[in-house]
């Protein structure tokens, strides 16, 4: 497993480099160092001088891919993209255009992403679990019937009414819970409440179906016939073998959910006024600000390639007869 | 004549129609795939729900023929060759002009004939401050507050029985039409009631019927009133609602088009070659895919901004310029999504390579190409179909969160993702303005609900492993 490991992390350099390459085409290929310098210095001071100042300040003074002016290797290392590629790769993630310290901003906004992420993909996980059992219990009966039905329903409406609806209705009319904001503390369960419910319920639909077709696939194997011939209950034929069975289809999935619940879900947190990774990227967005996008870009890459590196990993516990070679 | 005018968008829009016609043609003339095809015809609740997404696709279509009226010549001047108006309409903007023309100052309710918000005039020589009347929603009412509700009543009443009668009269024509080769129209329209019939003609003429009271209910009020109320510059909002239609089905059939070519050719290479092919593939759509999708297409959608900012003058009117942007907004969609369906592909045809079918074209000499081209594409499609289909619905609502996030379609071009944009700060009004949100989320859930039924439906069709997770209603005997 060690030499797997290994070979994966290999391979995850090369996705970065890939990934960098991609990430400096795209911003530059519209933006120049000079265009981000006027942007950032601004009104009139914008000169000649100041841009050139601006540039050696946050070194953007050199060539973007390729150094004529340097010998030999050189040519290509002295360049924007080299400096600011391999600083990422240590995880010095240098300031951002408008002079503040990224790992600074991350290091604090990944705390208020995680609040929110990690409960709401863990709850949603469960409780899609726990419904799609349900159904599948229930199968073939009215009950399976009309839940799949609202699953459709469910998973047919956007995103956006169920915040809305949600804000308008507890938020506003029923003053329950806080409209939107954060705060440090144990107050702040109030300000997650709304959104982790409002989470769970719009991934609901298309979470339990998915996990009811895996699990009423898991039940048409020959292992479950020879435990009902047993003369085992439902209740135990669903609970101790089925579902330990499907562990490895849910894995993979849960595995392809992780990387966004670690960028934070940018329209929740946008909602919410949850001052998370995910704000943070529109705000850069917004700002042309290529230092930030560049590192988030960066770190949300990184952040899949280790998902599904602990996917990967989680099988072999899920399942012993799965070996990583 | 009017001079026409052709959008991207409205090109490959036809294209597509044109595609699925050649398709249909050839499944007619192809014994399996009709067999095939019969499972999702047979379904109810998908071809319930293709009646509605057909009303849908209809209006799309309305509004993609797109056209610049020529300009009434000046009194008293010869009527000049080439005046056209400077704005491109559509078939469908020509059809409701009056809902556009329509336009009221502000915020109105749905049927109001008073204005949302309170203005200062002068009744006999009085100054009051009173909700003023709408210049155009229930202006022909002579005394509102005597006349308004019967009159609602009355139009509503007569909308839709005419739309019962118009309904029931296809539905006799369709009885009628069964009938010539099924022992005549009693015996049809019998079968029809009684849902004993080949085709689910019962649940889909039943949803034809509740569409055509809808639908008449509408025009009966559209002309006096504003159905749906309007919106803070006063425009119709069931009009706007109505263009936001052609948006989702643009970005929903367009962007799942953009991503075929990449996914479908790079899937089969990298499946049929292996080797350094398939490493190279697999490594191209890692990088794609590792990058949130999010900032992938926003960083896309920055260049397209900066590149239309630049060419600005090469758009004539507005419209085109926001249809550009709409155009660009679905390739970028499918240059940016192709992995998913590429992995698939990747995976099926890694499969079929070692088939004995695919050996034996090797061995009488048949080309790589011949043989990705007649033996392992037919055999995948399937496949892309059905992914095809899914990410219709997932993309239309994709297109809202996009909007709202700011790299969606142009702000000039109506859509789900501005209206709801906009409706959020609404619904922290006091009174609330509802109207906006409701619309836009009824049509969007009515356009999203049919399409992922008629998509499971497919998916059921085309992949025989989905059919077992069919809910049933019934508790079946158990087979022996």
């Amino acid at each position: 497993m060690a030499g797997y490991i290994v070979r994966r992390c290999l391979y995850a350099v090369l996705i970065l480099v890939g990934v960098n390459l991609l990430t400096f085409t795209l911003f530059f290929a519209v933006n120049s160092p000079d265009n981000i310098a006027r942007l950032n210095i601004g009104g009139k001071r914008v000169t000649a001088e100041a841009i050139e100042k601006w540039k050696a300040e946050h070194g953007y003074d050199k060539p973007l891919w390729f150094n004529a002016a340097e010998p030999g290797a050189r040519k290509i290392t002295n360049t924007i993209f080299h400096d600011r590629s391999l600083r990422l790769f240590t995880l010095d993630f240098g300031s951002s255009d408008s002079g503040r310290d990224i790992r600074h901003e991350v290091g604090t906004r990944i705390q208020a992403s995680l609040a929110l992420a990690a409960p709401m993909l863990l709850l949603t996980v469960f409780v899609s679990i726990a419904f799609s059992l349900l159904l599948v219990f229930f199968r073939a009966s009215y009950l399976d019937f009309w839940g799949t039905v609202l699953c459709v329903v469910m998973m047919s409406i956007s995103s956006l009414f169920y915040i809305i609806m949600a804000q308008w209705l507890f938020g506003k009319t029923l003053r329950l819970v806080p409209l939107s904001g954060f705060v440090p503390g144990l107050d702040l369960v109030k300000f997650l409440a709304l959104p982790l419910v409002v989470g769970i319920v719009f991934q609901l639909g298309s979470e339990a179906r998915l996990f009811r077709a895996i699990l009423l696939e898991e039940t048409h194997k020959d292992y479950v016939r020879t435990a009902r011939a047993k003369g085992l209950s439902e209740a135990v034929v669903l609970f101790r073998h089925v579902l330990r069975n499907a562990w490895l289809p849910v894995l993979t999935h849960v595995g392809a959910l992780l990387p966004y619940a670690f960028l934070g879900s940018i329209v929740f947190e946008s909602f919410f006024g949850i001052p998370g990774l995910g704000t943070y990227v529109i705000e850069a967005i917004g700002g042309q600000d290529f230092a930030i996008v560049h590192t988030m870009v960066f770190l949300g890459s990184l952040l899949y390639i280790l998902a599904y590196l602990l996917t990967d990993i989680a099988y072999t516990f899920a399942d012993p007869r799965v070996r990583l070679t | 004549m009017p001079q026409f005018v052709f959008l991207w968008t409205d090109f490959v829009l036809w294209l597509v129609v044109l595609g699925v016609a050649v398709y249909a043609w050839r499944v007619r003339g192809n014994r399996h795939a009709l067999a095939t095809w019969r499972h999702v015809t047979h379904d109810a609740p998908a071809m319930a729900a293709a009646v509605v997404l057909g009303v849908f696709i209809a209006i799309a279509l309305a509004d993609s023929i797109h056209f610049r009226p020529r300009l009434p010549p000046a009194p008293g001047a010869a009527a000049a060759p080439g005046a056209y108006a400077t704005r491109t309409v559509s078939v469908l903007d020509t059809l409701l002009a009056h809902a556009v023309e329509a336009r009221e100052k502000t915020y109105s309710v749905p049927l109001a004939w008073w204005s949302f918000q309170r203005e200062t005039q002068v009744v006999n020589g009085v100054e009051v401050r009173d909700y003023p009347r709408l210049a155009h929603g229930g202006a022909h009412l002579e005394d509102p507050v005597r006349d308004w509700v019967p009159d609602v009543i009355r139009r509503s009443l007569t909308g839709v029985a005419a739309g019962l009668a118009g309904g029931l009269l296809v539905c006799a024509a369709i009885a009628a039409l069964r009938g010539r080769t099924r022992g005549g129209f009693a015996a049809s329209a019998r079968a029809i009631v009684r849902g004993r019939t080949e085709l689910p003609w019962r649940p889909m003429l039943a949803t034809l019927l509740v569409m055509a009271m809808l639908i008449g209910w509408i025009a009966a009020l559209w002309p006096w009133y504003h159905p749906f109320g309007t919106d803070r510059t006063g425009n119709d909002v069931l009009f706007q609602a109505l263009k936001s239609i052609r948006t989702a089905v643009v970005i929903g059939s367009l962007a799942t088009i953009a991503t075929l070519p990449l996914a479908i050719a790079l899937g089969i290479l990298a499946g049929y070659f292996k080797g350094w092919v398939d490493d190279l593939i697999q490594y191209f759509y890692t990088v794609l895919s590792s990058i949130p999708p999010i900032l992938l297409v926003a960083a896309f959608v920055l260049l397209v901004n900066v590149y239309i900012d630049q060419n600005a003058e090469a758009f004539e009117t507005g419209v085109e310029r926001a249809e550009f942007r709409l155009f660009l907004l679905t390739l970028i969609l499918g240059v940016t999504g192709w992995s998913t369906l590429c992995r698939l592909l990747r995976a099926e045809t890694l499969k079929l390579a070692e088939l004995e079918y695919v050996q034996a074209a090797h061995a009488f000499g048949v080309s790589h190409w011949r043989i990705m081209r007649r033996h392992i594409l037919p055999n995948v499609m399937h496949l892309v179909l059905i992914v095809a289909v899914l990410d219709f619905s997932a993309l239309v609502l994709y297109e809202a969160v996009l909007s709202y996030v700011g790299v969606g379609v142009d702000p000039n071009s109506s859509s789900f993702g501005s209206m709801i944009n906009l409706a959020r700060s609404e619904m922290s009004r006091d009174p609330v303005v509802w109207w906006n949100l409701a619309t836009a989320f009824t049509f969007m859930l009515a356009l999203v609900l049919s399409a992922n039924l008629v998509a499971d439906a497919v998916r059921e069709a085309f992949d025989p492993r989905a059919r077992a997770f069919r809910p049933r209603r019934f508790r079946l005997k158990e087979a022996a």
